[in-house]
């Protein structure tokens, strides 16, 4: 059973093969064929993922070493090399090898992304039925993002977390300008790789200053060596807050929170795989993965959950005033993604990996629910032409209900669980300011994601033509809702707090790799019954979000009705983003372009100008010098002699 | 026989061969007074040979044989080419090749 951790390599690389046959062979083994290759390659990769696991979780102890795989028992962590990489300055040079490690944080978010993924590849199957020519490359996509995913959470070493990091960055470029030859589509993909780019760019320069400081990019040695004081130790501040600018780029968080909503041009399902379940939380696998490393510098700790709180609520006002149904659950991301930083920030690691894994559940059957309705509906995202959709599309309904419950908060949804782990963080951490902006992101995530599903569900509808024809989805389409709505009823029941009678079994699973996150903080609050206060009243919190949902938009109260207008001209803000991406226009790229335009002047003129002298030159001369060439061969010859002449003269005495 | 009468010869050979490339109009005639201008060369080169006691001249003139025999192979090919397409091997009319 054991040995199986040799055959780690397998895990992402089915995924991989499932991409190369599906792109290269999509042609010859038809729709059929790549429905099943795709789906069968990642569910493959599950049963894996799911055997590796249950690999570690054993006695590790009997596992043999062999050359190339390495066991550390303490942090339960196996490393595997697969192959040499790089290899550079001899014994003391660099050398970096294609390894892959599985340890519980990188097993959880394996079985997260594979089962998910698998899901989602199933669901995709139904909802892409009507795409023509683009088949075979959308689950080629698909599958080759899936292992790149894998790569991230499984590499060893910095140089192969990054291959796989910008390998999802590809994958979500390429899904999102799916639909290409719709200008608007292949923009969105153009500005999230660009945005991203921006991250990544951070998360080198921290990747080298990690390298420069401890000699190694493998994370064992970067992750052991901070604890103790040294020069990695004192390059943990710059080190932590330039991967964290990755992270932020990544994550979709402030300021880099502008490419996440225009992402959703691409197929619903990609939104629900991409950028809701597995890659946008990268940046908080990130985070949690070098978190050795945060704790040693404990402002970039204060950052984090700074940068994740005021993201939680910017994201959770905008997502209230918005009318399209995938651009409400894109702020929705950014904003639980906030909170995964903010719990994280507070030292909170195993609750931000919690809310991570349940985000993942409610999420993507929000995402998946909602590309249902769109389908039903033909393309149309605007909840402010729906309504009345509840008797059409019952399991749809049922599941999104789900799903929405989970991510409003409510008692015993998964969601409820995660968050009220990441606020008790902040508030046991001692970190009050930061727990009440997370309250009020709470009532506003209740609000919205009511708001929604009253938009969409209930009333009557606004657009009778439109919604005449819908109905239920195929069964490929809803059984995945259904197992995604399940798992966000029950999700929470791995990290149920030991204060109600819970196991909280993802704590101790993750113990072994959380071993230096921050002991609880002393001025915080710790006792039970405040605790248990602090989850009565985010449940009543978002209660209060419900209520005023529900009478603004199912029994109509003239009261709630007019909030928008009372709220001028914070919803009229909220109703434009906050105008961030005008801002960026004008504050960035308007001189940004000006300065191409210099440039493009100096190019034109100077540097093409010098160009075309030589050549004006040349054609100048030879508009004269080519009457000397008659065509008449004797001329030539005549030529020679003068030359050869010429010549004699010069050079005899 | 003196050394300067032998460039003399040599000379007025290759004079001939000048003026024979220079005026004449049939390019066989052109290529044989080529050939005239070769062998002059190849008079001097002996000559010098002779007079010095050195064999370098001679062995020189052999690759100048050589070279020449390829020259009046190619030429003669070319001619033979022109003839074909134009029914005339007049230097005048080939004026073509030109801007």
């Amino acid at each position: 059973m054991i040995t199986v951790l040799r055959f780690l390599w397998l895990i992402p690389l089915a995924p991989f093969a499932g991409a190369a046959i599906a792109g290269f062979s999509g042609r010859w083994i038809g729709r059929r064929g790549v429905g099943i290759i795709a789906c069968g390659s990642v569910a493959l990769s599950f049963v894996l993922s799911v055997v590796g696991v249950a690999a570690l979780s054993g006695d590790l102890a009997s596992l043999d070493a062999l050359p190339g795989l390495a066991i550390n028992l303490e942090a339960r962590r196996v490393t595997l090399e697969v192959a040499e990489w790089i290899s550079v300055g001899g014994p003391d040079g660099l050398v970096v090898s294609w390894s892959l490690m599985l340890d519980p944080l990188s097993a959880v978010l394996i079985l997260v992304i594979t089962g998910v993924g698998f899901l989602i590849h199933l669901y995709s199957v139904g909802y892409m039925a009507e795409e023509d020519r683009g088949y075979a490359r959308y689950f080629a996509f698909l599958n080759l993002f899936t292992g790149m995913m894998l790569l991230l959470v499984l590499g060893a070493s910095l140089p192969v977390l990054f291959v796989g990091w910008e390998g999802v960055g590809l994958c979500s470029y390429l899904l999102i300008g799916f639909y290409y030859t719709e200008t608007w589509c292949a923009d969105a993909g153009r500005k999230a790789f660009i945005v991203n780019r921006i991250g990544d760019a951070g998360f080198l320069l921290g990747a080298l200053t990690l390298w420069l400081a401890s000699g190694s990019l493998d994370l064992e040695p970067i992750l052991d060596g901070v604890a103790a004081s040294g020069p990695l130790r004192e390059v943990a501040l710059a080190g932590s807050l330039l991967l964290f600018t990755g992270a932020v780029g990544k994550s979709a968080q402030i300021p880099l929170s502008v490419w996440l909503p225009d992402a959703m041009a691409g197929p619903t399902p990609v939104s629900a795989l991409i950028h809701a379940a597995t890659m946008v939380t990268a940046g908080v696998y990130l985070v949690v993965r070098m978190g050795a490393v945060f704790v040693a510098a404990p402002l970039a700790l204060a950052v984090v959950a700074g940068i994740g709180a005021a993201t939680a609520l910017y994201a959770a006002t905008i997502a209230c005033a918005q009318t399209d149904i995938k651009k409400v659950l894109a702020y929705s991301t950014i904003s639980q993604l906030g909170y995964m930083f903010l719990g994280v920030g507070v030292g909170a690691f195993a609750a931000a990996i919690f809310h991570l894994i349940t985000h993942a559940f409610f999420k993507a059957v929000l995402f998946l629910g909602a590309g249902s309705v769109i389908h039903a509906l033909h393309g149309e995202q605007d909840m402010g032409r729906m309504g009345g959709l509840r008797d059409r599309m019952l399991i749809t309904w049922v599941c999104m209900l789900a799903g929405g419950l989970a991510l409003a908060g409510i008692v015993p949804f998964a969601g409820f669980w995660s968050k009220d782990a990441i606020l008790w963080g902040a508030l046991s951490g001692g970190h009050t300011f930061l727990w009440i902006l997370g309250l009020a992101g709470a009532g506003l995530t209740a609000f919205y994601v009511f708001r929604l599903l009253f938009m969409i569900f209930h009333g009557k509808p606004r657009d009778e033509d439109l919604v005449r024809n819908a109905h239920e989805s195929p069964y490929i389409m809803s059984g995945p809702l259904l197992v995604l709505g399940v798992l966000s009823l029950i999700g929470g029941i791995v990290g149920l707090p030991a204060i109600i009678y819970g196991g909280d079994w993802l704590g101790r699973w993750l113990d072994p790799v959380l071993a230096h996150a921050p002991a609880a903080a002393h001025e915080g609050v710790h006792s039970a019954g405040a605790e248990i206060g602090a989850m009565v009243l985010s449940l009543v919190i978002a209660g209060a979000g419900f209520m005023v949902a529900l009478m603004a938009y199912v029994l109509r109260h003239v009261w709630a009705e007019r909030l928008p207008r009372k709220l001028e001209p914070l919803s009229g803000w909220a109703r434009a983003k906050y105008y961030v991406d005008e801002f960026y226009q004008r504050a960035i790229l308007g001189p940004y372009l000006q300065l191409c335009h210099i440039f493009r002047q100096f190019d034109e003129r100077a540097v093409d100008g010098l160009v075309n002298a030589v050549w004006r030159t040349a054609d100048g001369v030879g508009h004269f010098a080519r009457y000397l060439q008659t065509g008449f061969v004797r001329n030539y010859a005549l030529f020679l002699l003068i030359g050869a002449a010429l010549i004699l003269y010069l050079v005899l005495p | 026989m003196s050394l300067v009468w032998m460039l003399t010869l040599s000379t007025a050979l290759f004079t001939v061969g000048v003026l024979g490339v220079l005026l004449r109009r049939n390019a066989i005639v052109i290529l044989m007074a080529v050939e005239i201008m070769l062998n002059a060369a190849n008079l001097a080169l002996i000559a010098f040979s002779r007079h010095l006691g050195s064999a370098d001249g001679q062995i020189l003139a052999f690759f100048v044989m050589t070279v020449a025999a390829a020259e009046a192979a190619v030429g003669l090919a070319i001619v033979l080419a022109i003839f074909r397409l134009r029914k005339s091997v007049n230097v005048d009319s080939l004026n073509r090749m030109k801007w």
